[in-house]
């Protein structure tokens, strides 16, 4: 059974469409992660899964349950880390988790015992009485992790749960994360910013923009599918008017894309093609002033699919947002 | 039921953890009840009075006495002797003074010739509650001078005036009490059912709730239910209080304390629904502290809280009709001024419930369970 099956689902706001017939189904026991950049729909498409926004076209089936017709249904079977920290400052770590069993209708004899192991899951059972406004970003979203599961709920809906930590605090997160999977059985979808993360963490990875699907796959398929094994990216003093049409023609070379005096080379064979790079320079006198090779990563396929424009545009804003609270992006 | 139930306990524990926001907004009412108690209150005492005798006759000596006899009994103002006319008249502009009582050189020879002898009175009238306490008083004053020696033989055929009050002289201090309690409870409510609500709306904390299986009717019953329960603290904190402060009689009867806790209680929810239904589709957490101020205004003031209903204009008065201050504040006075029973304030109560159930009502299904 599938865990979550989205068909052509559409959200508008007046004129405005943030996300524009976006399909894709997820297995059960799967962690998907959706990437995209800023304003591409990822935090809608999450909200109109997770019951907060009623599609305007399409539909969502959550453990085969309608987003829009079985709400109450989904809101059983979902745990939700919204991007905003959600939990209540002024309560303790355990009275948090305690107030939110009892609003999903934990029974009582049910509710120690779960809040024990989730506080164990997450490493903060010294911390259970202390107030939540005393613990640092990382342990918040700890809480806030061990909130969401607090009903053992069957899909986890994680939007953007790294964002604002340290990167120590983020790999802890991660760690955390795929033991708790492991340990129960969740299915997982995430959206996250850093690349590295979804690479470790997913199964497979959308990648949104705009409001639309641009790629799906596993991570690996998803770096095969870009142009190069490798990416050289070298910076020539002075070079000719033709130097990239120059590079174009070197040995493996797949794409190159550059401007002024640095260039990206996507190649086939990173060690052939640099060799020859460094002697085409030398032959035609151009001074190397640098020189990188590295594998394709997943910032590679994001920037391929996504591309390079900065988004400083203007969106259609969240109903919660407003001019003078700082929301984490 | 258990998550109504959640929410109440999560409002309330987090209640408990703000002890600075409890402790101002039952001290703001307090400080109301008390500067303005004893500043409208009282009555006005020691104001001081130039004497200028330019007559200095046996009737003249006569007015002074009587003025003698007002500064030594009830102190309404205290007496300064002056000779000069013009030093006791910059005096007055200088506001050393309050008025500048003149006994003129011909009024002696007048009273004796019984022609029209007079007295003069120049008050600062720039205070006009000043001004007249001190006309009214050399009224009085000079009415007694009038007086002939046998005045207390009866003059068949003229009436006399005797004023019977039913109930005992009521402090201006108590007659502002019901006013603050009601504003005590709205403090609570204000800050409990409508900054805080959406302040956490805006911080996003709601969405925490929007994905779990809580029913709208639920989730406003708790926030009501937890709204309605800090208020009732914070009235009943300023009843006992506010009443020990002003000198109500007998504050702590038990029957009238459980009367008054009916009336803080249903106020409260009615004050509570009210808040939801206004600030159900508000998101911008600017704007409740701007209708704040207005609702201030437009509830307390035409509710009969500081000043009678009856003096105030029409449209006034039809804000005033809707306005569940009156209610609370007529229900308030009914018990802490009079002494009455519920029979005496079953409309005001009448009025509240059904005033809570269409706020509740309308606030539920506004509410949207969706971002």
């Amino acid at each position: 059974m599938l865990a979550i099956d989205v068909r052509n689902i559409v959200k508008s706001f007046g004129d405005f469409t943030a996300v524009k017939g976006i399909s894709f189904q997820v297995a059960s026991g799967e962690i998907f992660g959706l990437l995209g950049p800023n304003g591409a729909g990822k935090s809608t498409l999450i909200r109109m899964l997770t019951t907060l926004l009623p599609p305007t076209q399409g539909t969502a089936l959550i453990n085969g349950f309608d987003v829009a017709k079985q709400a109450d249904s989904v809101r059983e079977v979902i745990g939700v880390i919204p991007q905003a920290m959600t939990s209540d400052l002024e309560l303790s770590v355990e009275e948090n988790l305690l107030i939110y069993a009892k609003l999903y209708g934990v029974p009582r004899d049910k509710r120690k015992r779960l809040i024990d192991e989730l506080l164990q899951s997450v490493e903060l059972t010294q911390w259970r009485d202390k107030q939540v406004r005393n613990l640092s970003g990382g342990m918040r979203r700890r809480v806030e992790i061990a909130r969401g599961l607090v009903h053992e709920p069957k899909i986890f809906f994680l939007d953007e749960p790294t964002t604002g930590l340290d990167p120590v605090s983020r790999v802890h997160v991660w760690e955390m994360l795929q033991r708790i999977k492991a340990e129960r059985d969740l299915t997982v979808l995430i959206t996250t910013h850093y690349m590295d993360e979804a690479d470790k963490l997913c199964d497979r990875i959308a990648i949104v923009d705009h409001g639309q699907l641009m790629a799906l796959d596993s991570p690996m398929k998803l770096k095969a599918s870009v142009p190069g094994k490798n990416v050289l990216e070298a910076s020539f003093a002075a070079p000719p008017s033709d130097w990239a049409e120059m590079l174009r023609g070197l040995p493996y070379v797949e794409e190159v894309t550059g401007h002024d005096h640095v260039f990206r080379v996507a190649t086939g064979n990173g060690p052939a093609t640099t060799m020859a790079v460094l002697q085409t320079a030398a032959a035609r006198g151009v001074a190397v002033e640098s020189l990188a090779v590295q594998s394709t990563t997943l910032d590679d396929v994001f920037v391929h699919y996504t591309g390079r424009a900065l988004r400083d545009t203007l969106q259609a804003p969240s109903p919660t947002d407003h001019s003078f609270m700082i929301r984490r992006q | 039921m258990h998550r109504t139930l959640a929410i109440i306990e999560r409002e309330m524990r987090r209640f408990r953890r703000s002890p600075m926001l409890i402790v101002m907004s039952m001290m703001m009412p307090i400080v109301q009840l008390v500067v303005l108690g004893y500043a409208f209150g009282g009555n006005v005492k020691h104001l001081k009075v130039a004497v200028v005798d330019q007559d200095h006759g046996v009737p003249a000596v006569r007015v002074r006495e009587l003025a003698g006899a007002v500064a030594s009994g009830n102190h309404t103002f205290d007496l300064v002797e002056y000779a000069d006319p013009g030093v006791a008249l910059t005096d007055l502009r200088n506001g050393v003074v309050n008025g500048v009582l003149t006994i003129p050189p011909d009024f002696s020879r007048r009273v004796i010739g019984r022609n029209q002898p007079k007295v003069a009175l120049i008050a600062d009238n720039t205070d006009s509650f000043v001004s007249a306490t001190l006309s009214a008083t050399v009224a009085q004053l000079v009415g007694s001078y009038n007086q002939p020696a046998e005045s207390s033989v009866r003059i068949p055929g003229q009436a006399t005036l005797d004023l019977v009050e039913i109930y005992p002289y009521v402090p201006y201090v108590q007659y502002l009490l019901p006013g603050s309690i009601t504003m005590s409870i709205f403090m609570m409510v204000m800050i409990g059912g409508g900054i805080i609500f959406i302040d956490d709306k805006a911080r996003g904390l709601h969405e925490g709730y929007l994905v779990t299986p809580i029913r709208k009717f639920e989730l406003i019953a708790g926030f009501n239910i937890s709204g309605t329960i800090r208020a009732v603290i914070a009235g009943a904190f300023l009843m006992v209080i506010g009443s020990l402060i002003a000198g109500v009689p007998n504050p702590l009867d038990p029957m009238r304390l459980l009367r008054l806790l009916t009336v803080i209680t249903i106020t409260s929810f009615a004050l509570i629904s009210m808040m939801f239904l206004i600030m159900v589709r508000i998101t911008d957490p600017l704007l409740p502290r701007a209708v704040f101020g207005v609702l201030n205004t437009v509830l307390y003031f035409p509710s009969g809280a500081v000043y009678p209903q009856q003096g105030f204009p029409r449209w006034m008065q039809l804000i005033a009709a809707v306005d569940p201050f009156t209610y609370a504040v007529h229900a308030f006075k009914s018990l802490l001024l009079k002494n009455t029973g519920f029979e005496a304030i079953a409309y005001d109560l009448g009025f509240l419930v059904v005033f809570s159930i269409i706020c509740m009502g309308g606030a539920t299904a506004l509410f949207r369970r969706s971002l």
